[in-house]
């Protein structure tokens, strides 16, 4: 277990990072040439990794699957960006900021890392307004903020409903910045295919050239993965269509360590499931909550009628109106927690108060909002986002409340990471959605760009310093050896495969199969009889997948159905993982609510005696079962408690 | 609904491509363009014909990826918004539905429906940032900006760089897109100082690739998805003499 050394500095937990800073190692400027680091990723952690570490002087190479780095799935973010500036005067600070993010993952995340991340969030609102980012802005010309979910005061920044987009536009700014300079050197529409060690390090990566078709092999002193999440597992999802999990999974099939797979965030506010032909879900941003009530008529038989469509919301009486979250959390109201909404809204559906057609979905009401504040302002918060619903549903949200259900929107879990985000890969670091490190098990709202971008900026280019200042001496890496020509090998093996089935069954149709296995009995709530199922249907769909799948089309130039069928089956053995890591977590923690745990009044219950640790998965072969580490959390600055959001 | 489709297929850059008929059937109208595209490809698939390529991702209107001409107009039929945002009661049972790649010679077909675009990245590359490095900068509220500026800094801001108002221009012209990096800057006390290189390299860039001029036909801005106004061209126009008489 030595392998699983978290790192963390010692001293009291506010000087941790400074004394960190303080006492790692650098790399002079003059050698800094010498050293080239590989950024798999243009997202958030990797546009903005890529750009300071150009800065920096270390020679960067940057790869993305998009056709531009602009393109990162970061763009979609809507609702904003937590920072502990306390501009409202609120009350807010770094340690309150630390709390919310800690209690908000329900005491499963490393205590050092968060507090580094709100001690770090000043400086990324600094930096995104010296890029130019047009964050909103009040008369006075001061920065304006909002409220997210678990939380009691306003820290969240924002760009109207497309906050991710203008901070992804400030890290590719950046990033262009330096391409145009020559320390970084960018590759569009690649996909890493592998991971390449040497003498046990991360040395490179094996890629495909979406455009050619041809594999190439890329080499340096050590590589950073900034790939972000991986909830398409379960095929629909908030997450973009190229969204994966892939490189990560390469990784931990090379020997790091997995963190926590079954803690992924299911998102209360969705646009509900129209059809069987739906491709992917959108989100109805977190910020929606700020002004909109959520709630199901009280009566059955009203639901009842407006499921067949005989009854209008805007026909339900006052007094016939549950707003559930108003009533079972007084304090937070509509802003609790995703996990908590999500499962009340399921709650709700279950015992036959959902709306819409099928009976799964919720209001999200903004009559009141409007009477109080007026449309205009309503659109100038949200227009966006009310355009947005409208165009999908054909319904318009000023006169009718939307309808929202919950949707799998990010993953908690992630590559285990140290404090310095090195995987059990020594060289190997992984920033951002992909890794598991700083929301437990469960994320608030507006803390993943935050995350995103504290990684990017402020951490890795230390960290990954302090790794590199022993590299120096290290020449620049051929890629001829036999450790880089072994592993292409191995990548060229798994796309021949896959064509060599010739079978009859879509890649897609594969996908949805395992995404209805992971809903089912590995979303919202699971038990031990459904995640035992599930692995076993896993084993038989990925079984079905080697036998029946086809693959058309040629192995070389642009085959966009070789490209789905490798992410589908990295897929098909990460949902087995993450079905057994919920299996062994015999407790309920955010997002990860078994049945079996629960509090009388239906609230995740915590096992603090035997779970306060985090789950790090280790790959043991492909016929054998995943090996279990655990790295104890230790809580010293904060009280861990049953997690209240009914009083303040 | 059924449909006939008319697709421009196109093996790879250099090849000769041409339009191939495929028919549809039992369309949704709840269904997104794309999801109809997505279930011709499984059908495709399923015959063993190599599907339709087209570039996408997020599937909500924000990454710019997705960038189909449909029936003569980039985007297709409806306003404000991007293909995939494009939903099929736009279209009537049994109709005709043209679908070509964004035609221009700056954005070359890579394949089918896909074109290249680096040449947007190859202009943000020659100016189209401040030139600041990570830390060291003041803090997020020592200097204020008036809240009209700021909005229209974000309306320009908004652009999602699909290539929408290249592909409906008849010059090809990216005006509308580098003025719109141009305006969110220029609007910003950040982007203020460095104003006169960044606009003249950056014009200098597009010239270079071979975007068209702009000749005032407003194609562009009807076509925008973000609805980017083309008195961003105006300003850029006015920050380009500025930068040419100082
Ligand atoms: C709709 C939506 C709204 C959201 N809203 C918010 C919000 O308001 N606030 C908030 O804090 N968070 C929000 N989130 C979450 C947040 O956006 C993401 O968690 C975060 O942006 C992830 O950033 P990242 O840099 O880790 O990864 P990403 O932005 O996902 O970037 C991944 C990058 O890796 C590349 N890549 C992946 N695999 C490979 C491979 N094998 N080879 C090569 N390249 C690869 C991709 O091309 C891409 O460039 C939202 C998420 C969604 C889906
Ligand atoms: S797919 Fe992202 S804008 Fe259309």
């Amino acid at each position: 277990m030595a392998k699983l050394d978290s790192k963390v500095p010692k001293g009291p937990i506010a000087e941790k990072w400074t004394n960190y800073k303080a006492h790692q190692n650098l790399v002079n400027p003059a050698n800094k040439r010498k050293v080239d680091v590989i950024v798999v990723g243009t997202g958030l952690v990797g546009g903005a990794a890529a750009a300071s570490l150009g800065e920096l002087g270390f020679n960067v190479k940057v790869f993305c699957i998009q056709d531009s780095p602009r393109r990162a799935h970061s763009i979609a973010a809507q609702g904003g960006i937590n920072a502990a500036k306390n501009y409202p005067n609120d009350g807010d600070s770094v340690y309150r900021l630390f709390y919310d993010t800690v209690k908000g993952g329900d005491y499963r995340a490393r205590e050092a890392n968060v507090y580094r991340l709100a001690e770090v969030s000043n400086n990324i609102i600094d930096q995104c307004v010296a890029q130019g980012v047009p964050f909103a802005r009040e008369y006075g010309g001061l920065l304006d903020n909002r409220s997210f979910g678990g939380a009691l005061v306003s820290r969240t920044f924002y760009a109207r409903g497309q906050t991710g987009q203008q901070l992804l536009l400030g890290a590719y700014s950046a990033l262009s910045k330096e391409i145009k300079k020559g320390s970084v050197e960018l590759f569009t529409r690649r996909e890493v295919l592998d991971i390449v060690k040497i003498d046990g390090k991360a040395r490179g990566i094996i890629v495909r050239n979406l455009v050619t078709g041809e594999l190439e092999r890329h080499g340096a002193h050590a590589v950073l993965l900034g790939t972000g999440g991986y909830g398409n597992v379960f095929f629909l999802s908030t997450n973009a269509m190229t969204s994966n999990g892939g490189a990560a999974w390469r990784a931990y099939k090379r020997g790091a360590y997995f963190a926590n797979p079954s803690f992924v965030q299911i998102h209360p506010t969705c646009i509900p499931v129209h059809g069987a032909y739906q491709s992917k879900l959108t989100l109805m941003s977190e910020s929606l909550r700020n002004d909109g009530r959520i709630w199901v008529p009280k009566k059955k038989e009203d639901a009842q009628k407006i499921q067949k469509g005989e009854l209008k919301p805007t026909e339900i009486a006052e007094e016939d109106r549950d707003y559930y979250l108003e009533r079972r959390y007084p304090a937070f109201g509509n802003l609790v927690p995703r996990d908590v909404a999500s499962r009340a809204a399921k709650e709700r559906c279950d015992a036959g108060h959902g709306v819409g057609n099928t009976g799964l979905a919720v209001y999200l009401d903004f009559e009141d909002a409007i009477k109080r504040l007026g449309r205009n302002v309503i659109e100038a918060r949200y227009g966006n986002l009310f355009q947005m619903y409208e165009k999908i549903v054909d319904e318009n949200p000023y006169g009718t409340p939307m309808m929202i259900y919950p949707a799998i929107h990010y993953t908690m879990g992630g590559t285990w990471v140290d404090y310095e985000l090195q995987s059990t890969i020594p060289g190997l670091f992984v920033g951002g959605e992909a890794n598991f490190s700083d929301h437990g098990a469960n994320r608030l709202g507006a803390s993943a760009l935050m995350q995103g971008l504290s990684d990017g900026y402020f951490v890795l280019p230390y960290t990954m310093q302090n790794y590199l200042a022993d590299q120096i001496t290290v020449p620049h890496f051929k890629t001829d050896g036999t450790e880089f020509e072994q592993t292409e090998k191995e990548v060229q093996a798994r796309i021949d495969k896959l064509f060599a089935v010739k079978g009859d069954e879509t890649v897609d149709s594969f996908h949805r199969r395992l995404g209805h296995i992971m809903w089912d009995n590995v979303g919202m709530a699971r038990n031990k009889e459904g995640l035992e199922k599930a692995i076993k249907e896993i084993q038989e769909l990925r079984k079905e997948f080697w036998q029946r799948v086809k693959v058309p089309g040629e192995k070389t130039g642009m085959n966009v159905e070789l490209e789905k069928a490798l992410r589908v089956a990295d897929f098909l053995e990460q949902g087995e993982l993450m079905a057994l890591d919920a299996l062994t977590r015999n407790e309920s923690s955010g997002g990860h609510f078994r049945l079996e745990y629960q509090t009388e009044e239906g609230e995740a219950l915590r096992d603090d005696k035997n779970f306060t640790h985090v789950s790090a998965w280790e790959y043991m072969g492909d016929d054998e079962p995943a090996k279990l580490h655990k790295e104890p959390l230790v809580y010293e600055n904060i009280e861990v408690k049953q997690r209240n959001y009914k009083t303040a | 609904m059924d449909l006939k489709l008319k697709i421009w297929r196109q093996q790879g850059p250099g090849t000769k491509g041409k339009f191939v008929e495929y028919p549809v059937k039992n369309i949704s109208a709840d269904a997104s363009f794309l999801e109809m595209m997505d279930i011709l490809n499984e059908e495709l698939v399923a015959k063993g014909e190599e599907p339709v390529a087209f570039d996408h991702d997020c599937r909500e209107g924000i990454c710019g990826m997705c960038s189909l001409y449909i029936n003569g107009n980039p985007h297709g039929p409806d306003s404000a918004i991007t293909t995939c945002q494009l939903h099929m009661r736009k279209f009537k049972d049994g109709e005709t539905v043209v679908i070509e790649p964004w035609r221009a010679k700056p954005f070359p077909v890579i394949k089918d429906l896909m074109v290249d675009r680096s040449a947007f990245d190859d202009i943000i590359q020659a100016g189209g940032y401040v030139s600041i490095n990570t830390g060291g900068v003041p803090d997020a509220n020592d200097i204020p900006i008036k809240k009209e500026n700021a909005d229209l800094a974000m309306d320009a801001a908004s652009c999602i760089g699909c290539g929408a108002c290249v592909a409906a221009c008849k010059n090809a012209s990216a005006m509308l897109f580098v003025s719109a990096k141009v305006s969110q800057f220029a609007l910003l006390p950040q982007g203020k100082i460095e104003a006169k290189r960044r606009v003249e390299s950056m014009v200098a860039v597009m010239d270079d690739i071979g975007f068209g001029n702009c000749t005032n036909t407003y194609a562009c801005e009807a076509v925008c998805p973000k609805e980017i106004s083309v008195t961003n061209i105006a300003r850029m126009n006015r920050e380009f003499f500025v930068a040419k008489v100082s």
